[in-house]
């Protein structure tokens, strides 16, 4: 019985240690935001598993991984965290710009302010808050926030808004003539009364934008490129707006965890990731941009001079980068948000 | 002779002790597991909040402070937490009018149960029971797919040209209460049926043969009678409404915080999590406080009677 027990034991072990041998790869990343046939492609390349576990924000994803033992190798926060991510002594220095592949990496994403000199993180995806509106029911101008905060007649009673604090409150800032960020009163208040006074025609606060602008429960609503992309592969009048007010422009990015236990095969997906194929193939489900050049030609044709991918000449300049709030200006914008929704 | 009850005793008292010592590890679990998170909360209420989420271990008031005053950020003046307790009497209130509103179903719904032949009456329990079988959030789900505006209500009533437009249902007051009365129901009847199956029916017979009005009845016999059914129904009812957020939300589109929205917020995208552990722990003693009320009720009933 004795020797049986052993004999199990040790192959339990073989097995496991098989299994080590081989590889793994745990990514903690946003959901619906991975393609399963890239996944794939790393996996049969390189011969490691790879576990993908959903967050659905930046908050929670930081709230986690800080209390230690997350057990992941990977993640995917949004640039204005990235800062947050690198003082608190999260990330893992893998220095991506002296990767093999890092020549694909766009020019204007090679050196960003969040990361100077690309030390810690790839780019993933990167996209624009901006609004989606159904042109059947509205034929006006589409490119203004003021779909959201001075509704016309026709969408009262119709509008969504995404109920991300800091994106709403910024859109409104911009709308208000003021710089993304601010602590300057004077803005805030015009900022407070504009989102009091278009509240009444909003109908919800909602995420799920896809689904219900497909249904009709939402005319418009404030969202993001990418999103704006499906709605209109299931319904052409579903159009993206760009604010000429101002836009934030936001990018995810991948990291690798300092407390990472498959640190080669994590700085191996991060080369993987910025192979242009690689990152095309991963747009082609996300449908977001993905900062590697020359990876349009792996996307699917649907996604080529799409609308919410290429932005329009005339609205490029008013894009403005996301970026951290200092902690005055966001508890600020929290009783701001509080009060709106009180 | 003399000394046998004292033996007695003292076996009874060692038996009581191997009980107490056997039951330990289990009260030490249930206390270490039930307190000690609440102790963690109670901590953080009174630290700094850090400056991206989590707490500096500084000691302050602030975050009591700021459950019920706020500092005006555009004129600097201090006042009554204006949002707050607007937030806090909407989740009151909206726990209220579900408890009013479960009661007013339930009760004649328990009724019904309670008077059919014993053999039927486990049938219509099991059929109450059912709704449970599914998950609140597909539940909530269900209703949505119900009465919004492409949904069965409004596609019924368009096809037989009832209507000319949908009528909108969904992200409104009525929804969420229809929602919440639907969830909360089985939380009722089923207290109310407990009592119910109780009552002498002979007492009904009683009254009536003395000429009661069926209202009489009601209010003088039957009612009195399942009262402990009704105050443990309105408090099973009460409180998880109280900190309930997915209905709500789901239904009521988020326009509108409630107590557990304003609690979330603080620990996401806030970054207050000492204003959050305060706002829980008033929530937990209003909580508190209703059960309190209960206790009351019931003890000075029991003695009435007694």
């Amino acid at each position: 019985m004795k020797r049986m027990i052993m004999a199990v034991t040790a192959a339990l072990l073989a097995s496991t240690g098989l299994t080590r041998a081989e590889g793994e790869l745990n990514i903690y990343n946003w959901g619906n935001y991975t393609s399963p046939e890239m996944i794939k492609k790393f996996e049969d390349q390189y011969k490691v598993k790879v576990t993908i576990t959903d967050y659905d924000s930046n908050d929670t994803a930081l709230a986690k991984v800080r209390q230690g033992g997350s057990g992941f190798d990977m993640v995917v926060p949004s640039q204005n965290y990235i800062p947050i991510w690198i003082s608190e002594g999260l990330f893992l220095e893998t220095d991506p710009g002296k990767m093999e592949n890092f020549t694909h990496v766009a020019k204007e994403w090679q050196n960003p302010e969040f990361d100077p000199g690309r030390k810690y993180t790839v780019p993933w995806a990167m996209g624009i808050v901006g609004t989606v509106v159904n042109t059947d029911v509205y034929k006006g101008d589409i490119n203004t926030w003021g779909i959201i905060f001075n509704t016309p007649d026709e969408l009262k009673g119709k509008v969504n808004v995404v109920p991300e604090m800091t994106d709403v409150i910024d859109a409104a800032v911009l709308y208000n003539g003021g710089k993304k960020c601010t602590g300057d009163l004077a803005i805030l208040k015009k900022v407070r009364d504009t989102l009091v006074a278009a509240k009444p025609n909003w109908v919800a606060m909602e995420y799920g934008t896809i689904q219900k602008m497909g249904s009709g429960d939402f005319a418009a609503s404030s969202d993001w490129n990418g999103s704006a992309f499906r709605q209109r592969l299931a319904n052409p009048a579903i159009k993206f707006g760009y604010p000429k007010e101002g836009y934030v422009n936001w990018s995810d990015n991948l990291a690798v965890l300092k407390d990472a236990k498959n640190v080669e095969n994590a700085k191996l997906f991060q080369n993987f990731m910025m192979d242009p194929a690689n990152a095309g193939m991963n747009s082609g489900f996300h449908r977001y941009a993905n900062g590697i050049a020359g990876s349009g030609e792996f996307m699917p044709a649907d996604m080529k001079g799409a609308p919410e991918i290429d932005i329009p000449a005339e609205f490029a300049s008013v894009g403005v980068p996301s970026q951290t709030c200092p902690p005055d200006v966001q508890e600020l914008y929290t009783k701001i948000w509080t009060e709106l929704q009180k | 002779m003399a000394d046998m009850p004292g033996t007695i005793e003292a076996e009874k008292s060692r038996d009581i002790r191997k009980r107490w010592l056997l039951s330990l590890p289990a009260l030490l679990i249930i206390l270490v597991a039930s307190t000690g998170p609440l102790l963690i909360v109670l901590v953080y209420s009174f630290l700094t909040p850090g400056a991206y989420g989590d707490v500096q271990w500084l000691p302050s008031l602030d975050g009591w402070i700021g459950v019920v005053m706020e500092k005006d950020i555009f004129d600097g003046t201090v006042s009554l937490a204006d949002a707050h307790v607007s937030i806090f009497m909407r989740s009151v209130m909206l726990s209220l009018a579900t408890t009013v509103l479960t009661l007013l179903v339930g009760f004649p719904t328990a009724y019904f149960i309670a008077t059919r032949p014993e053999k039927t009456r486990e049938l219509w329990l099991f059929l109450i029971t059912i709704p449970f079988w599914t998950n609140l959030l597909i539940r909530t789900f269900a209703i949505l797919e119900i009465i919004r505006n492409e949904g069965l209500i409004n596609g019924l009533m368009l096809k037989s040209g009832l209507i000319s437009k949908p009528i909108q249902m969904l992200f409104t007051d009525g929804a969420i209460l229809t929602g919440m009365v639907y969830v909360y129901l089985p939380l009722m009847v089923l207290p109310l049926y407990a009592s119910m199956e109780k009552l002498d029916f002979r007492l009904v017979e009683a009254a009536y043969d003395l000429y009661a009005t069926p209202f009489r009845v009601l209010r003088k016999i039957i009612f009195p009678l399942v009262k402990p059914g009704v105050i443990a129904g309105s408090i099973l009812v009460f409180i998880p409404a109280l900190g309930a957020y997915v209905t709500p939300s789901i239904l009521g589109g988020g326009k509108n915080m409630m107590l557990g929205n304003l609690i979330e917020l603080q620990f996401g995208q806030g970054r207050n999590w000492p204003l959050g552990s305060a706002l829980s722990i008033t929530l937990m003693l209003i909580v508190m406080a209703a059960l309190l009320v209960y206790v009351r009720n019931a003890g000075s009933q029991g003695s009435r009677h007694g």
